[in-house]
C-alpha cells in the first residue's frame, strides 16, 4: 500500500534513465489518467503514479490564489482552507510564506485512529476521506500535525446543477458533521490536468510531482526531475522527525526579493 | 441474634425504604427544578443536532472543547464511586455498609450520562453504528467504546447484586402502598431470594468477584479515555504518563462526588443516624490522599512538559504552552484550578478545625467544580497551541454548550432521586450483616471478661 522508502530509492535510480527523456516525453506524461491497467503499485515505472508536491517557498508572495482556487473547486466554507498560506516572521524580520497542504503522509497518524476507516490511503498515495462513513468525531484533526483536516461545522455551499455524489476522489459538495482536507485534486490528476492550486500559482511555486516517474511540473509547464531538484535545493519535509513521512517538500526562501515571475 | 437489636434494625429497615413512600414536600419541588434544567438542555441539543456542531463555539483549530472535558469529567466521577465502594468491599471496611449502595448508584448514574457525551460531540451522531459495522482495532474511539460498555455492563451488577436481598426484603415487607409497578419490579429483581445460606454464600462469592474485576476495569476505562489525548502528538497531550495521570484525577474528582450525594440524601432523608461525622472523616481521609497524589502527578506532567519547553514559539507574542497555562491567557482558570481545586481543599481536609462534616463538604464542591476546570484545562489550551505558524486559536464555549453541561450535572441528582423512590436508599442486608457481626463480637467480648 504505501510506498516505502526502498521504492522512493528505486524511483530515483531509475531517475537517470529518465533525465534523457525528461524534456520529451515526460513533460506531458506524468498526468496522464493513472488508472493503467497493470495496476500493481510495484508495476512498471510509470504503469501506476505516486503522487507528492514540491513547494518552492522562494517564490510564493503570498497571494492566496491557490486557497481561492481550492475553495471554489471543492466548494468549501471560508473557514476550510484545504492549502492555507501561512505568513512566517523569519529571525532576519523578512516575512515568507508557507503554503500548507495536507501532506499526503506515507505514515498518516489521522489514518491511524480514524475508528471507522473512513480515512483511507489511494493506490496512488493520496490519503482521502470516505464522508459517507466519517462520523465526526474529529479525533483526526487532533491527530494531524500539521493542521490539515477541517471540519464541516456548518452546510457548505451548494454546486450549481443536481450534484450531490460526493466521493472522496472529488468530495463536492462537503456533508456537514464530517471532516474534510485536500485530496490533491485526485479528480483533475486522474484525467491529466493538474491540482486547482498548482493551476492557480501564477508564481509558479506549486508542483505536483510524480514519485515514480520522478517528474515535477508546475503551471507553466517547468517540467523538472524531482530527485535532483530536492538534492539541488536543500528541499525538506515539515516536521520530519515525526515519522509520519509526509509527500510534501519545502524549499526554504532565504529572505531574498521575489523573483519577477507573476504573469497572466 | 437479631433479636438482639431490633430497635436499630427497625430503624435501618424504616429509613431505607422511607424515600419509596414517603420522599417528603421538598421532593416533587427539586425534582421539577431538576427537569427545568435536564429539559433546557435536552432543547439545546434538539438544536444542535438540527443545525449541527456549528452551534457550539469549536471552530477549526479548537474543535474539541467542553462536551470532550465533559466526557472525561463524568465518566471521572462514575469511577471514582464505583472503586471507593470496591476498595472498601475488598479491604472489609465495617463502616462502609451505609455509604456503597449510594456510591454504586452514583456510578451508575454518572457514566450513563459521561456515556453520552461521545455521542453528543459527534459531527454525525446519525452515524454512531459504524463504529459497529467498521470499527477499527487500532483507534482509541474503539477502544473507548469498548471499554465503556464492558464498565457500564459490570457496574451495572456491581449495583444490582448487594440489591438482591433488599429488594426481596422490599417484596415481602412493603405493603399495597408501594403500588403493583414496584411489586412487580421487586418480584423479579429479586431472584426468589429467601436469604438461605447457600443463596448468602453465593452472593458474597460472586460481589467479591466483581468488586475485584470492577478496579481494573475501570482503571483501563480512565487510561482508554486519556489516550484519546495522549497517542496525539500534540504539545501538552504528547504524555506517557497520561494513563494514570487520569485515574487517579478521575478517584479524586469521584471521591469528592461520592461525599456530595452522601451528604445531600443524609440531609433531605434524616439519615443522620447511620451516617455519622466519621463517615465523612474516613473519606476526607481518601480525599486528601488522592488530592496530594494528584497535585504529584500533576507536578511531574508540568515540571517535564516546561523544562523541555513544549509547545511552538511562533512570535514574541507566544510563549510554550506552559507559559499560557501559567501566566498567559489561562492563567486565571489555571490558578483558579490550583487554589480552589487543590489548596484550600486540601486544607480544609487537613485541620482538625475544619474536619468537619461542612468543611469537608465544602472542600468537595471545591473539588468536583475545580476538577471540570482541570478538564478543560487540559483539553483546550492543548488544541489551541499553535502547531504550525499561527497564533493562538481561540475558544469560547456556547449557551447550546452551557445549558448541555448543566442538564447533564443535573440528571446525576434526579436519576437517583428517581432510584431511591424505587430501591432502598442503604443496602439493609449490609447494614444488618454489618449489625450481626459486632453483635458477635461484643458477645465474644463479653464471653472473655466472664472468663
Ligand atoms: S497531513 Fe495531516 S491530514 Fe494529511 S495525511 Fe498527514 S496527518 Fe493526515
Ligand atoms: S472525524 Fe471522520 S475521518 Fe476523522 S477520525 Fe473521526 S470518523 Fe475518521
Amino acid at each position: 500500500m504505501a510506498i516505502s522508502r526502498r521504492r522512493m530509492l528505486q524511483g530515483l535510480g531509475a531517475a537517470v534513465a529518465l533525465t534523457a527523456s525528461a524534456g520529451v516525453g515526460l513533460a506531458t506524461s506524468p498526468l496522464r489518467p493513472s488508472r493503467s491497467a497493470s495496476g500493481t503499485p510495484e508495476g512498471g515505472a510509470d504503469s501506476q503514479r505516486q503522487w507528492a508536491f514540491v513547494v518552492d517557498m522562494r517564490r510564493c508572495d503570498g497571494c492566496n490564489d491557490c486557497t481561492a482556487a481550492c475553495q471554489s473547486t471543492h466548494y468549501l466554507n471560508k473557514d476550510q482552507e484545504w492549502i492555507k498560506v501561512y505568513e512566517v516572521k523569519a529571525r532576519d524580520g523578512s516575512t515568507y510564506y508557507m503554503p500548507r497542504l495536507c501532506m499526503q503522509c506515507e505514515n498518516p497518524p489521522c489514518l491511524k485512529v480514524c475508528p471507522v476507516a473512513a480515512t483511507f490511503k489511494s493506490r496512488e498515495g493520496v490519503v482521502l476521506v470516505d464522508q459517507d462513513r466519517c462520523i465526526g468525531c474529529r479525533l483526526c484533526m487532533a491527530a494531524c500535525p500539521y493542521n490539515a483536516r477541517y471540519f464541516n461545522f456548518t452546510d457548505p455551499p451548494r454546486p450549481p446543477g443536481p450534484f450531490d455524489n460526493p466521493m472522496p476522489e472529488f468530495p463536492v459538495p462537503q456533508r456537514r458533521g464530517t471532516v474534510g482536507k485536500c485530496v490533491l485534486c485526485a479528480h483533475y490528476t486522474s484525467r491529466g490536468r493538474l491540482p486547482a492550486c498548482v493551476d492557480a500559482c501564477r508564481m509558479d511555486a506549486l508542483f505536483i510531482a510524480d514519485l515514480n516517474s520522478d517528474v515535477m511540473t508546475n503551471r507553466s509547464g517547468e517540467t523538472l526531475q524531482f530527485s535532483r531538484y530536492l538534492r539541488e535545493n536543500d528541499a525538506f519535509r515539515y516536521k520530519e522527525e515525526l515519522n509520519s513521512s509526509p509527500r510534501v517538500w519545502y524549499v526554504a526562501g532565504h529572505g531574498q526579493a521575489l523573483e519577477e515571475r507573476r504573469r497572466r | 441474634m437479631r433479636a438482639t437489636q431490633p430497635a436499630e434494625e427497625m430503624d435501618v429497615r424504616q429509613a431505607a425504604v422511607r424515600p419509596i413512600l414517603h420522599p417528603g414536600e421538598l421532593y416533587w419541588l427539586v425534582v421539577a427544578g431538576l427537569l427545568v434544567v435536564v429539559g433546557a438542555g435536552v432543547l439545546a441539543y434538539a438544536h444542535q443536532f438540527r443545525d449541527g456542531l456549528g452551534v457550539t463555539g469549536l471552530n477549526q483549530r479548537v474543535t474539541w472543547g467542553v462536551y470532550i472535558a465533559d466526557m472525561v469529567f463524568f465518566i471521572g466521577v462514575s469511577y471514582g464511586g464505583a472503586l471507593t465502594s470496591a476498595i472498601l468491599r475488598l479491604t472489609n471496611a465495617p463502616w462502609r455498609a451505609p455509604l456503597t449502595r449510594m456510591a454504586e448508584a452514583m456510578a451508575v448514574a454518572a457514566l450513563l450520562i459521561g456515556a453520552l457525551f461521545p455521542i453528543i460531540d459527534l459531527g454525525r451522531p446519525d452515524r454512531m453504528l459504524n463504529l459497529l459495522l467498521h470499527g477499527q482495532v487500532g483507534s482509541p474511539v474503539v477502544w473507548d467504546v469498548v471499554a465503556i460498555t464492558t464498565y457500564m455492563a459490570t457496574s451495572v451488577i456491581f449495583l444490582y447484586l448487594p440489591l438482591i436481598p433488599d429488594l426481596a426484603f422490599c417484596r415481602d415487607h412493603l405493603g399495597p402502598a408501594a403500588g403493583r409497578l414496584r411489586h412487580l419490579l421487586y418480584q423479579r429483581l429479586s431472584l426468589g431470594w429467601q436469604g438461605t445460606p447457600r443463596q448468602r454464600h453465593l452472593l458474597e462469592q460472586n460481589s467479591t468477584i466483581i468488586a475485584i474485576i470492577i478496579i481494573p476495569l475501570a482503571v483501563m476505562v480512565h487510561s482508554v479515555l486519556s489516550w484519546l489525548f495522549g497517542v496525539t502528538m500534540r504539545p501538552g497531550w504528547n504524555s506517557t504518563i497520561f494513563g494514570p495521570y487520569f485515574v487517579l484525577g478521575a478517584m479524586f474528582s469521584g471521591v469528592a462526588a461520592v461525599i456530595l450525594v452522601i451528604a445531600g440524601f443524609r440531609k433531605a432523608y434524616h439519615l443522620e443516624a447511620f451516617i455519622e461525622e466519621l463517615h465523612f472523616k474516613y473519606l476526607a481521609n481518601i480525599l486528601l490522599a488522592l488530592g496530594i497524589g494528584y497535585a504529584y502527578f500533576m507536578f511531574a506532567e508540568y515540571l517535564t512538559e516546561g523544562y523541555k519547553m513544549e509547545g511552538y514559539i511562533v512570535d514574541e507574542g507566544s510563549g510554550p504552552l506552559l507559559e499560557a497555562l501559567m501566566v498567559g491567557q489561562y492563567a486565571p482558570l489555571f490558578w483558579a484550578f490550583i487554589v480552589g481545586g487543590l489548596v484550600v481543599p486540601m486544607a480544609l481536609l487537613s485541620f482538625p478545625r475544619t474536619r468537619t462534616i461542612q468543611g469537608i463538604v465544602t472542600a468537595s464542591i471545591m473539588v468536583v467544580v475545580a476538577m471540570w476546570l482541570k478538564r478543560f484545562l487540559i483539553v483546550v489550551p492543548a488544541m489551541a497551541t499553535p502547531i504550525m505558524p499561527v497564533a493562538w486559536g481561540s475558544y469560547m464555549p456556547t449557551r447550546v454548550e452551557g445549558a448541555i453541561t448543566l442538564a447533564a450535572a443535573a440528571t446525576i441528582p434526579l436519576i437517583l432521586m428517581v432510584f431511591f423512590r424505587f430501591f432502598p436508599i442503604i443496602s439493609i442486608y449490609e447494614m444488618e450483616e454489618m449489625a450481626e457481626a459486632n453483635a458477635h463480637r461484643d458477645a465474644a467480648a463479653q464471653h472473655a471478661e466472664a472468663d
